[in-house]
């Protein structure tokens, strides 16, 4: 086990590598560089531009030199302090930033991620074990329309439902009052009443597609001998779903629950921004319009690298789980 | 693992009381199980099938009871009914099931009880067992075995957990599990197919049922293996006093160990009667027939049955890489094999970890001749190497060493062994294949004119009417309508499939067909007529055949010489009658001993025979 664990993670080293090479790539693919852009719209605003200060950056970020020399220099940074850059738009340190946001998109995704599994589960079972029945129809016709109705869409009608009928301020995860306010129970209290609406909006799209996982799994494992085994046994029939077939229909989703980590980061952008909520994902899109690279850059990275990292969880409670995987291959 | 006996309600009480019926209402006096007039229906958007139409069966007290049949005789179907375990969509529709477990207490009507209900939870698992025949699909890959049998203790005892432990080993010993303490914690893939299903009857015996139901629990074993679980299954049921209804397809096995003999077919029950009845006096034509397709029977020494009991067994040695020749006739061989190897390497060991390279040894400078016209046998159990030698016959493989010399029409011998793939491609015309599954063997998006067509078309021997005669005329010659032509695979029955499999391999006009297991998935009736189709077709065209199986009643039955192959070695060869009349090396010898007599008359007479190589220390595991 420990020997999968150790080969597991020497694995990660090069994907990581590689990962973080694309990741500045991208940050170079606009045409010209981020500072001189800077620059020219700073100078068309008539504001004057220090020489000293734009060679300063153009040292720092070595904006004249080729690309590895680059890559080196901002990957370094990140490896060696912790620095992520600067960003322009805000001219604060990426990290910083993104730190700031940090908690309330963990909050939210968890939340979240939560909400889906404790409805999808139970249903995509139920529809599996009453096949073609009048509740199994009814969730797979809501789980369809849950995953074809637009986020977005959902999240201004929901919106809209909070305003008109629970009297709540319209975006973001704070009323007006407590936005500012320090941290206290009432607080936490107005965050709960704001939070339901994305984690219903987000958490029912993925639900969908779980149920119809989850269903599909059952079903192939459901009719397998040794269902009936246990039920030559004399099991009960709700204890031999939950002890044999569910076991193995879970392991696909053991298998990608890692993938649900960079999720949780990244805060899911569009509904995020609709709702104007404080999370990681509308930094990511207003970064990317106004090409503030590092920004950018650095958020792209952090999910690239929670995503590996989370495939790598996956594998190896997959192991945990499945004797076939532990053992599997001698 | 917290222990939930759910103890009996009440209403379990009056369900069962409701479905007790007095002795005196069963068939006979001694009857455990007294079937009357039991339908299973499969209902579905497809239509509706009559799984069990209307059988009736009795089941005496301390017998074995073989219910024989071909693949949708309704025998599986009849088994799960019992207990009500039948897959959705089939019920139990109509009739009774009446079961006694024991002598002093009323029968209770099974078929009135609620199949979801706690009274028949009652019954399964511990009055009743049940063994299947995967055992690796029947068991969980993903719980230990140990878990799993101790779940039929935990279920229908009180037993503490530590207790359920130590009854669970004991059971794995006496179902003959070597190391049972460690065992109990090990999973269905780290044993080997005879362990499996050893632990299966362990779970399924481990409440001490008064009847067991073994749904065809041989039929996916080697046949060594088998005989040790008929063995074992007989040992028990004599030890613990139990009945047994043992279904299966295999008359051999019927004869080694049924007492009655219930024959079905297309959900009815068409012949019951004492075993020696049904062997010597059928009275159904269907037994008739079923009889017929048996190898041809030895005469009957003695007209008494026997009281079945474990043979006495023999262990012989002799070395695995000595190989027998009986006498070779002075001919000039089509295809002539020497020293022929073939090695796999497996790789073990992840990437960027210390890699294993090892080397798999399938075929091990092996020497064969095939002559012309004649039909060589290669027979050997699971993964001796058999259908490698064909497959690199066929050069599917290129082989590691040795040659392979094909003799051509005109007199040239060549070497397939070195050949480029190029040179190959008269060679691929002149030997074809048939494969075992005639299910996966057809792409079932092509309809029969295409598969038949199919070679001729790569090779660009025909195209257009001229292909399309050809394939007619095939499909006349396998006894197939020139209609079905334009049908898909799915269209056919798998007899019929087996027909278009050889009709595509007999398509380019070929000298040497390998038919891999090719009848061995197939009912015997059906596997009769193929066997005929391919006889007949064999002197009608002057095929050479190189037919490799498991099974050897067939073999025995078609071919001229036999090649018995162990671990990848040919340990003995010679004409069919040497090797079966008078087989010289230990391995056949115990081979041969393993196959069932199909003649109750004869059980238990044959001494069985266990074969240990000298140069392998007796391994616990696989010989046991």
């Amino acid at each position: 086990m420990l020997r999968f664990v150790v080969h597991r993670v020497l694995h990660v080293i090069p994907t990581l590598l590689v990962v973080t090479l694309i990741a500045f790539f991208i940050i170079q693919l606009p045409p010209g560089d981020f500072l001189s852009s800077q620059i020219a719209r700073m100078e068309a605003a008539g504001d004057s531009v220090d020489p000293a200060a734009v060679e300063a950056l153009r040292t720092r970020y070595g904006v004249d030199e080729p690309f590895w020399v680059q890559y080196w220099k901002w990957i370094s940074n990140i490896l060696l302090h912790g620095d992520f850059g600067l960003s322009f738009e805000y001219r604060r340190p990426v990290s910083d930033l993104i730190m700031e946001r940090l908690p309330l998109t963990i909050l939210l995704g968890v939340a979240t991620l939560l909400f889906t599994w404790a409805i999808a589960l139970p249903a995509g079972v139920y529809s599996a074990i009453r096949q073609h029945s009048g509740g199994d129809y009814v969730i797979s016709a809501l789980g369809f329309i849950a995953l074809a109705v637009p986020n977005f869409l959902a999240a201004l009608v929901l919106a809209y439902i909070g305003f008109k009928y629970f009297g709540q301020s319209v975006g973001g995860l704070f009323s007006p009052e407590y936005a500012n306010a320090p941290w206290s129970l009432a607080k936490f209290g107005d965050l709960l009443e704001h939070l339901w609406i994305p984690v219903v909006i987000i958490g029912l799209a993925g639900t969908a597609g779980i149920i119809r996982t989850t269903r599909a799994n059952m079903l192939d494992e459901l009719h397998k001998p040794y269902v009936t085994t246990a039920r030559a046994k004399g099991l009960p029939e709700g204890r031999i779903v939950r002890k044999y077939p569910l076991r193995i229909a879970l392991n696909p989703f053991i298998s990608t629950v890692g993938w649900n980590i960079p999720s949780i980061f990244d805060g899911e952008v569009i509904v995020a921004t609709v709702l104007a909520l404080g999370t990681t994902g509308p930094l990511l899109l207003s970064a990317l319009q106004s090409q503030d690279m590092y920004l950018a850059g650095g958020i792209i990275l952090i999910v690239a690298v929670l995503t590996v990292i989370g495939t790598l969880i996956s594998d190896v409670l997959l192991a945990v789980v499945d004797p076939r995987v532990r053992f599997g291959g001698k | 693992m917290i222990r939930r006996r759910r103890h009996p309600r009440r209403d379990v009480g009056r369900e069962l009381d409701e479905a007790a019926v007095t002795a005196d209402e069963l068939a006979s006096p001694d009857a455990v199980l007294d079937i009357r007039g039991l339908q299973t229906v499969f209902r579905s958007d497809e239509g509706v099938v009559r799984a069990v139409d209307d059988i009736d069966l009795v089941v005496r007290r301390g017998t074995t009871t073989c219910v024989v049949g071909e693949s949708g005789s309704g025998k599986s179907a009849t088994a799960r009914s019992i207990i009500q375990v039948v897959d959705v969509p089939g019920q139990v529709e109509a009739g009774r099931i009446l079961f006694r477990p024991d002598d002093s207490r009323p029968a209770v009507d099974m078929a009135r009880l609620d199949p979801r209900g706690e009274a028949i939870r009652g019954i399964r698992g511990r009055e009743i067992g049940l063994i299947f025949q995967e055992p690796m699909a029947s068991l969980s890959a993903v719980h230990t075995i140990g878990n799993q049998i101790s779940e039929v203790l935990e279920l229908h005892t009180d037993l503490p957990p530590a207790e359920i432990r130590d009854r669970v080993i004991e059971e794995l010993r006496s179902v003959g599990i070597p190391r049972a303490e460690e065992r109990i914690d090990a999973f269905t893939f780290q044993l080997s197919g005879g362990m499996r299903q050893r632990a299966m009857i362990a779970m399924a015996l481990i409440a001490r049922p008064s009847l067991l139901i073994a749904d065809e629990p041989t039929t996916a074993l080697d046949v060594t293996t088998q005989a040790q679980i008929l063995d074992l299954l007989g040992d028990l049921k004599r030890e613990r006093d139990m009945t047994m209804i043992f279904i299966t397809h295999d008359l051999g096995v019927v004869a080694e160990i049924a007492d009655d003999v219930v024959v079905m077919r297309h959900g009815k029950v068409v012949e019951t009667g004492p075993v020696d009845q049904i062997f010597h006096d059928p009275q159904h034509d269907y037994t008739k027939e079923l009889l017929a397709s048996l190898p041809q029977r030895h005469s009957a020494t003695r007209a008494v049955v026997t009281e079945p009991e474990t043979p006495p067994t023999t262990t012989v040695g002799g070395s695995a890489d000595e190989s027998v020749r009986h006498t070779a006739p002075d001919v000039t061989p089509l295809l002539s094999v020497r020293d022929l190897r073939m090695e796999f390497d497996t790789v073990s060991g992840a990437l960027f970890g210390r890699k294993r390279k090892e080397k798999v040894v399938a075929v091990n400078g092996v020497s064969l001749d095939v002559l012309p016209g004649s039909t060589v046998g290669l027979v050997g159990e699971s993964g001796c190497g058999k259908t490698t030698l064909g497959r690199s016959i066929m050069r599917v493989y290129q082989p590691t060493a040795g040659e392979i010399r094909y003799r051509s029409g005109d007199g040239t011998v060549a070497d397939l062994a070195t050949m480029s793939e190029k040179q190959l491609l008269p060679y691929r015309r002149a030997m074809r294949m048939i494969f075992q599954d005639p299910y996966g063997s057809l792409n079932p998006r092509m309809t029969v004119q295409q598969v038949i067509g199919e070679p001729l078309r790569v090779a660009g021997m025909a195209q257009g009417s001229e292909l399309s005669d050809r394939v007619a005329d095939m499909l006349d010659r396998v006894g197939l309508k020139r209609a079905m032509a334009t049908r898909y695979p799915h269209a056919f029955s798998g007899g019929e499939r087996q027909r278009i499999g050889i009709a595509r391999a007999l398509i380019t006009g070929p000298e040497l067909v390998i038919a891999d297991e090719a009848v061995s998935a197939l009912d015997v009736s059906v596997r009769t007529q193929i066997l005929e189709l391919l006889a007949g077709l064999q002197s009608e065209l002057g095929l050479t055949y190189l037919f490799v199986s498991h099974d050897l009643s067939v073999v025995e039955r078609i071919c001229d010489r036999v090649a018995v192959m162990y671990y990848g070695n040919i340990v003995e060869e010679g004409s069919a009658a040497e090797v079966f009349e008078d087989p010289k090396h230990g391995y056949t010898r115990a081979l041969l001993s393993a196959v069932p007599i199909a003649d109750p008359r004869l059980r238990g007479t044959r001494e069985r025979i266990v074969y240990r190589p000298d140069d392998v220390p007796a391994a616990d595991d696989e010989a046991a």
